[in-house]
């Protein structure tokens, strides 16, 4: 049966069986796979998207739990990988091997909507699902505070598709 | 592992020139033959459009230690080019070409940083050359800068892509005689530049192993047996082959060897999703074999009744130890116990591979792809020759891919299905339950003080596993393992449990555990002397000097400098803490790097643990190559050795791994990690080595030594949860 979502503002529609997690629809199914696998069980953050702009673990979230709603990948973050999160991320030299990243930046760009201007505490909880096995935790957090920065206005360009819509 | 020094590969090393596509220069350094192996073709190092685009090829397998970005910059700085002109590929698999392309104990650096500067320099000789023909003028007057070849005295200037043609008719440059540039000259070197693929990662784009695909391909699960070398005895294979998007099934014998090619059952599907869920359904009679007996408890035990008893066999022993202990004015004694873990890198096994007209093609994110072929030859029964590896970046190493069995896997199952391309990718449960672990081991340690407060006895009884006198991997103890050599009377000696559970290298084998055993009994000791810790660590180091030779040899005034600037940095002795927080101090030598690291750490009435900040000093040669990079490794090294001390723990039942996924084997997450991480370089006048290992293993005593400063409680089991601790 055909499913219809919304991917980073383009529908397409799937036909798949429902319980397919949204993760496998995304990276097999539609060619992104810059969301990433890494647990399989919501442990871990690799596989964060946005659903209506709110973070959810893509790798438990069933294809047919998301139909008909807006989702957006590190693929749809910004047009042109400008949104500050990633030019902060790039000026902070954040990853090491990276794989964690896109689930990190995904998770950081949920909380800027909700908080423009957030503390260590207030990052530390948002982002405690996310594991960086590498250990870049002080660089996220520091490309988090500088991207929060620039949205405030503070430098940076990147109004991205993402906050285009929003 | 090779260890074969830069040195003598550049010897034997030489230059081919050819004329690449739209006339660009293509150096190509060209390694020995091996025996009387044929030549396999050469490879380019060095590519100069006529756009002047640069293109540079990374020879190693880059995981997130960085060598991507820092080999390049080598030859870059060398050659004398802009970066933001260069671009970087990465190097199939060709060791007669690029010379050893292996990942591994912290050798990238050392084994390529004099050969990357001779191939760099000797191109910019050839262009330089070709320059001066070209303006009519001696190439001793021409200068470089930034791509482009300047004669001062007449005011011309060639770009190095208008002479790219012209320099590659020249003839080559002897490797060996080709000059490097004096340090003062370094304009990359040192200097933290954009790393490769850094934007490729913010935009998600594909350019992990995971993500590689090719049209018609298959995508593959492989259920293995729980228990270690367990062998399939039949299973539902025709049920399974009914179920969606399934194309094939195969029942896999193995060959014997789980770091190989282990029996199981593999589901090939038209996406991995269906495969994945086929195999829930799969119904498998095992072999579990003599691995199933074993278990964590029953080597417990048996650690527990071999310190009654007198250790099996002698690693190293100087003097009299037990006669020193006799004399010994206090006399200190603590049994150690660490456990297994496993290496939990984020990007699960995968690889792909397509066989087909009799040869077989392989993308694999491996540390040792060199070894991956091999094996893969030698389970397949194919020629090496017609087997070859692309290499694809991974999202993390840690030594577990110094293994190959995902490779072999996926080399397998794609030789069973000729001109089908075949990705196999494993879940987070196969990781956690298929891993080559970091051996546990349990040490009772006793040593013992003068009436001065200096050690004068050290007595390590290593309970660790193996079969008789033979250790399994990375398991061992050196004879030469600090304190050695710095001690009149010192034993080390062992008994061995046999395992049926594989081990291998973790980040910094053996050092990862030895460094908190051998520095938190360091510490019991200083506080039984009544010394400071550092004054006593100063004083068992004593003066600055080399100590020992080859492999065992130990430079006492790298770490002098090292642990006296990480005392300086943190204030040690200078500070006055509140009540429940505390300093504590480590140092380690491992893999050519020098680290000492004092830790701060607190600890509340419900044993919550905060470590607030950590400094890390190194000294790991006269140049950081990248130091954002460096220091990117020094902090994931301290956010990692953290995680190994408090919640990761494989445990074995029935000869089967317990734990399956993240929430039983915990990493460090972001409010648990330090708030601030200071990391030093001491520069020395010693060659650039590796920093991916060196900076983990002193962070684990340097927090433990903190917990007891602050507490008073000494922590002798990992993970220490199991002593009741927890992050606050």
């Amino acid at each position: 049966m055909a499913i219809r979502l919304n991917v980073n503002g383009k529908p397409v529609s799937v036909d798949v069986p429902g319980n397919m997690p949204l993760l496998w629809v995304l990276r097999d199914e539609l060619e992104q796979c810059g969301t990433k696998f890494g647990c399989g069980a919501g442990l871990c953050g690799a596989c964060t998207v946005h659903q209506n702009g709110v973070a959810v673990r893509s790798c438990v979230t069933p294809v047919q739990a998301v139909a008909g709603k807006n989702i957006t990948t590190i693929e749809g973050l910004s047009p042109d990988a400008t949104h500050p999160l990633q030019l902060a991320w790039q000026e902070f030299d954040v990853p090491q091997c990276g794989y964690c990243q896109a689930g990190q930046i995904m998770t950081a760009a949920a909380l800027l909507k909700k908080n423009a201007n957030p503390t260590d505490e207030d990052i530390d909880k948002a982002l405690d699902g996310n594991l960086c096995r590498c250990g870049t935790y002080l660089r996220i957090r520091k490309a988090i505070h500088r991207a929060a920065e620039m949205m405030r206005g503070n430098g940076g360009s990147g109004a991205g598709a993402e906050q285009g819509k929003a | 592992m090779k260890t074969k020094t830069a040195t003598s590969m550049n010897r034997r090393f030489f230059f081919q020139v050819t004329l690449g596509a739209g006339g660009a220069l293509v150096l190509e350094a060209q390694g020995p033959r091996r025996g009387a192996a044929p030549k396999i073709l050469p490879t380019a190092f060095i590519r100069i459009e006529p756009s002047g685009i640069v293109t540079l090829t990374g020879k190693n397998p880059e995981m997130g230690q960085g060598i991507k970005t820092a080999l390049p910059m080598i030859l870059a700085d060398e050659l004398d080019v802009d970066w933001k002109m260069v671009r970087v590929v990465q190097g199939d698999l060709d060791e007669v070409k690029f010379g050893s392309q292996s990942a591994g104990g912290s050798r990238s650096t050392p084994n390529n940083w004099d050969l990357m500067r001779r191939v760099g320099a000797a191109g910019r000789q050839m262009l330089v050359q070709a320059a001066a023909d070209t303006m009519g003028v001696s190439p001793l007057e021409c200068t470089t800068e930034l791509g482009k070849v300047y004669h001062k005295a007449s005011g011309k200037s060639v770009s190095y892509g208008e002479i790219a043609a012209k320099a590659a008719a020249l003839p080559p440059p002897d490797l060996a005689t080709v000059k490097p540039k004096d340090r003062k000259d370094y304009k990359l070197i040192g200097k933290s530049v954009a790393t490769i693929d850094l934007d490729k990662m913010v935009a998600g784009k594909p350019i992990y192993s995971i993500d590689f695909k090719l049209p018609g391909m298959l995508f593959a699960v492989f259920e293995k047996c729980p228990v270690f070398n367990g062998k399939v005895v039949k299973a539902n294979l025709d049920e399974i082959r009914a179920l969606p998007g399934v194309k094939h099934v195969f029942q896999v014998e193995g060959d014997g060897n789980v770091a190989s090619l282990a029996s199981g059952v593999a589901i090939l599907a038209e996406k991995w999703w269906y495969a994945n869920e086929a195999r829930k359904k799969l119904k498998i009679e095992w072999a579990e074999g003599p691995n199933a007996a074993h278990s964590s408890a029953g080597y417990d035990a048996k650690a527990a009744e071999l310190f009654a008893q007198k250790p099996a066999f002698t690693i190293r022993k100087d003097g009299d130890p037990e006669a020193a202990l006799a004399k010994a004015a206090k006399v200190v004694e603590g049994k150690y116990t660490f456990p297994f873990i496993s290496h939990a890198q984020l990007e699960p096994g995968n690889c792909a591979a397509k066989f087909e007209n009799g040869k077989m093609e392989i993308w694999a994110p491996s540390q040792t792809p060199g070894r991956g072929l091999q094996m893969a030859a030698q389970a397949l029964g194919m020629p090496a020759a017609d087997i070859t590896i692309h290499q694809l970046r991974t999202g993390g190493g840690f030594g577990r891919r110094l293994a190959n069995d995902y490779l072999v896997e996926a080399a397998y199952l794609a030789k069973q299905l000729p001109g089908v391309p075949v990705k196999l990718l494993w879940t987070r449960e196969d990781d956690f339950r298929h891993d080559f672990y970091r051996p546990g081991g349990y040490q009772r340690m006793r040593g013992g003080v003068d009436a001065n407060g200096k050690i004068v006895a050290w007595h390590d009884h290593f309970v660790s596993f193996g079969e008789g006198q033979n250790f399994v991997s990375s398991s061992n103890i050196a004879p030469t393992e600090f304190p050695a050599q710095f001690l009149d009377n010192l034993a080390i000696e062992a008994t061995l449990i046999p395992t049926g559970v594989p081990t291998g290298p973790l980040r910094a084998p053996r050092s990862n555990s030895h460094a908190w055993v051998i520095h938190s009994f360091l510490d019991e000791l200083a506080h039984a002397a009544g010394k400071d810790p550092v004054e006593f660590r100063l004083e068992l180091l004593g003066e600055a000097r080399k100590v020992g030779t080859g492999f065992g040899a130990y430079d006492a005034g790298r770490m002098r400098a090292v642990l006296l600037k990480a005392a300086e940095v943190s204030g040690w002795g200078k500070r006055t803490l509140p009540k429940g927080r505390g300093l504590g101090v480590g140092f380690h030598y491992s893999h050519s790097g020098y680290f000492a690291e004092v830790a701060e750490v607190s600890v509340d009435g419900q044993k919550r643990v905060k470590v607030h900040k950590v400094w890390a000093v190194g000294d790991v040669g006269s140049d950081i190559i990248h130091p954002s990079s460096a220091r990117n490794q020094v902090e994931g090294a301290i956010v990692d050795g953290m995680s190994e001390m408090m919640n990761q723990e494989i445990t074995i039942e029935k000869g089967r791994t317990v734990q399956s996924n993240y929430h039983q084997h915990q990493a460090v997450r972001m409010a648990q990690a330090p708030p601030e991480i200071e990391v030093h370089f001491v520069k020395s006048n010693n060659s650039p080595t590796g920093l991916g290992e060196p900076p983990l293993p002193p962070l684990l005593p340097a927090v433990a030594n903190a917990i007891f400063a602050a507490c008073g409680h000494r922590v002798r089991t990992l993970p220490m949860a199991k002593e009741g601790f927890r992050w606050a």
